[in-house]
C-alpha cells in the first residue's frame, strides 16, 4: 500500500472522529486559555485584554482556594475508606464459596445508580432530619440524639452523608476491578508460599496477594483521585436547595459552576482562568502520585 | 486463596462464618437504599407514579423521552466513531498515526468535567443551549473509547482479517463483515458503560438543557429535590421510574458490565 492511500484510508476511519476531537476538546481548550486572558463577563468574544488580571482574581480568592480545601478534605475522607473497603469487599467476594454471584451483584449494582437518585435517597430518606429518618432511628437504637445531618454544620455531620453516599455509588466499581487483578494472580504463587511456610492468612496476604495488586492498586487510587476531584452532583443536589447553596463546602466542580455559569452573573473570563489552574493541579497530582505509588512499590 | 483443606481446620472455619457474617451485614446495607426506595417510591400506589407523568410539577414523561434519545444517540454514536478510529489506529500503516494517537491520548489527561466552561463557551456560540445536538454532540467524542478499541483490535487475529482480504473484500469490508461481528462481546461491553453514563450524567445536560423542555430525567430529578418543600411522594416515585431501565440493563447485560468495567478500569 502506498503512503498517499494508506494516508487516505488512515482519515477515512480516523477523520470524523479526530475532527470532532478538534472542535470539542481541542477548540474548547484554546477558546478558554483565551478567554482567560480577558475581561469575558457574559461574553465569549471579549475585547477587553486585562493580561493575568483573572489569574490573579482567582488565585487570591478565598472561595477558589477554600474549594481546593474542600476537595483535599473529602478525598483525604473518600480515597482511603474506598480503598480498604473495595479491597475488603473483593477479598470477601472471592473467598465464599456459595452465592458468590449474587453477593458480587448486590456490591456492584449501586454503580448503575445516579448520583441524583443516590442524593435524593440520602437526604430525603437515610439522612434526613427528622426523628423517622433511617439514620436518626438507628442512632434512637442506640441512646442517640436525633441530627438534623444535611443541616449540622458544627461538627460538620454533612459529610457523613456526601461521604457515604459516594462510598455506595462507587465501591462496586472498584471491587470488580481488585477482583480481576485477584484472578490474575497465579495459583501456583499461594501454593509455592504454602510449601515454605507462610502462614495462610496474614503471611500470604502480605506476600503475594498484596504485591500481585500492585498494579490495581494505583490504577484504583489515580480513578479515586480524579474522581473525588470532579465531585459535583452530590455536593450540588444534597447541600443545594431552593435557597441556593451554602457558601462552604464548594468543592472545585461547584466553585467553578457558581462563578461562571450561575445567577451571579456569567464572568467566563474567570472561570476560564479557574478551569485552567485546577487542570494543572490535578495533572500535576496525577503525575506525582503515580511517580510516588509506583517508586514505593 | 487458602491451602486446600484450610476451611476444614477450626481457624479456617471461623473464618468462614466472619466472612458469611460479614457478607451479610454488608449486603443487607447495599440493598437499603433500593428497600428505601422502592418502599418510599412505589409503596404509595400507582396512582403517584401516575401522578409523577401527569403532573404539573415537572415535564416529567418528556424527560424520560429526552433521556432515552440521548443516551441511545450517545452510545450508538461513540461506538461508531471511537470503533473506526481505534480500528484505523491499530491496522492502517499511516506514517503519522503514532503522533495522532499521541495528541488523541493527550487530553486524557485534561479531566472531562474541568473542560465543562470552556466546552459551554463552544456549544453556546453554535446556538445549541437547550438543543438536542448540544446534550448528545460534545460528549461522542471519547478519547477513553478510542484508546480500550485500539487496544482490542490490536490483539484481534490477523488471520481473520487476511482471510477477508483474500476473499476480495477491501479494508472498510473486512472491517464490516469479520472484525465487527466477531467483537461483539467488546461493543456490548462499551456500550453497556457507555449507556450507564450517559443516562446517569448530570453537570452537563444541566449547563445546557436550560429549558424545561429539554431536561433530561436527572435535571427533572434535580429540580423536583431542590425546589421549595418538595412532595417526598412525588420525588420517590419519579426517582424509582427513572432507575428502571437501568436496572433492567444491569440485570440483562452484567456480565458485558462487568467486562467492561474491568476495561475501562484497569486499561486506562
Amino acid at each position: 500500500m502506498s503512503g498517499r492511500r494508506a494516508a487516505l484510508a488512515f482519515w477515512l476511519f480516523v477523520g470524523p472522529f479526530a475532527a470532532g476531537l478538534l472542535a470539542f476538546t481541542y477548540v474548547p481548550i484554546g477558546w478558554s486559555a483565551y478567554l482567560s486572558f480577558f475581561d469575558a463577563r457574559n461574553t465569549v468574544t471579549p475585547t477587553e485584554f486585562v493580561g493575568l488580571g483573572n489569574y490573579a482574581d482567582v488565585l487570591t480568592d478565598r472561595a477558589f482556594l477554600d474549594s481546593i480545601g474542600t476537595f483535599t478534605v473529602f478525598a483525604a475522607f473518600v480515597i482511603p475508606t474506598t480503598v480498604v473497603l473495595a479491597l475488603a469487599l473483593a477479598l470477601l467476594v472471592n473467598q465464599v464459596r456459595v452465592a458468590r454471584a449474587f453477593f458480587r451483584s448486590v456490591f456492584f449494582l449501586p454503580f448503575a445508580c445516579s448520583y441524583v437518585v443516590a442524593s435524593l435517597v440520602w437526604k430525603m430518606s437515610l439522612f434526613s432530619g427528622v426523628d423517622s429518618g433511617v439514620a436518626n432511628t438507628a442512632l434512637g437504637w442506640f441512646g442517640g440524639q436525633p441530627q438534623a445531618w444535611v443541616g449540622t454544620v458544627d461538627p460538620p455531620l454533612y459529610w457523613v452523608v456526601l461521604v457515604t453516599a459516594r462510598l455506595w455509588l462507587q465501591l462496586g466499581f472498584y471491587m470488580i476491578l481488585f477482583i480481576a487483578a485477584l484472578q490474575r494472580i497465579p495459583a501456583h504463587l499461594y501454593e509455592a508460599a504454602w510449601t515454605d511456610g507462610a502462614s495462610p492468612r496474614w503471611q500470604t496476604f502480605r506476600h503475594v496477594t498484596l504485591p500481585g495488586l500492585r498494579g490495581a492498586l494505583v490504577a484504583v487510587l489515580t480513578l479515586n483521585l480524579i474522581n473525588a476531584y470532579q465531585a459535583f452532583d452530590e455536593f450540588y443536589n444534597i447541600l443545594g436547595d431552593s435557597r441556593g447553596y451554602p457558601p462552604f463546602a464548594r468543592p472545585p466542580l461547584v466553585y467553578l459552576y457558581y462563578t461562571s455559569l450561575g445567577s451571579g452573573g456569567q464572568d467566563l473570563g474567570r472561570g476560564s482562568a479557574g478551569a485552567v489552574v485546577l487542570a494543572l493541579v490535578i495533572a500535576l497530582a496525577t503525575l506525582l502520585s503515580g511517580r510516588v505509588l509506583r517508586r514505593a512499590g | 486463596m487458602r491451602p486446600p483443606g484450610y476451611h476444614r481446620t477450626p481457624a479456617g472455619r471461623v473464618g468462614a462464618v466472619a466472612r458469611w457474617a460479614a457478607l451479610v451485614v454488608a449486603a443487607a446495607l447495599f440493598l437499603l437504599p433500593f428497600a428505601v426506595l422502592v418502599r418510599d417510591g412505589l409503596g404509595t400506589g400507582w396512582s403517584t407514579a401516575a401522578e409523577v407523568f401527569s403532573g404539573e410539577e415537572i415535564p416529567f414523561a418528556r424527560s424520560l423521552l429526552n433521556s432515552t434519545v440521548v443516551a441511545v444517540l450517545q452510545t450508538a454514536g461513540q461506538l461508531l466513531l471511537c470503533s473506526l478510529a481505534g480500528y484505523g489506529l491499530a491496522r492502517v500503516p499511516y506514517r503519522h498515526a503514532p503522533l495522532v494517537l499521541r495528541a488523541i491520548v493527550a487530553t486524557l489527561m485534561v479531566p472531562t468535567a474541568v473542560t465543562f466552561v470552556p466546552s459551554f463557551v463552544v456549544v453556546s456560540s453554535l446556538g445549541w443551549l437547550s438543543d438536542l445536538r448540544g446534550l448528545v454532540v460534545p460528549g461522542l467524542f471519547s478519547a477513553l473509547n478510542v484508546f480500550l478499541f485500539r487496544q482490542y483490535f490490536l490483539d484481534f487475529p490477523v488471520s481473520l482479517e487476511e482471510a477477508g482480504r483474500l476473499d476480495g473484500l477491501s479494508r472498510w469490508g473486512v472491517f464490516r463483515r469479520v472484525v465487527v461481528p466477531n467483537s461483539t462481546g467488546f461493543f456490548a461491553a462499551i456500550a453497556v458503560i457507555d449507556f450507564i453514563g450517559s443516562w446517569n450524567q448530570f453537570l452537563w445536560p444541566l449547563v445546557i438543557a436550560q429549558d424545561s423542555s429539554t431536561w433530561t430525567v436527572q435535571v427533572a430529578l434535580s429540580s423536583l429535590l431542590t425546589a421549595q418543600n418538595p412532595k417526598i411522594a412525588l420525588l420517590f416515585a419519579a426517582a424509582a421510574v427513572s432507575i428502571l431501565p437501568i436496572v433492567l440493563v444491569f440485570a440483562l447485560l452484567q456480565r458485558y458490565l462487568v467486562r467492561g468495567v474491568t476495561e475501562t478500569g484497569l486499561t486506562g
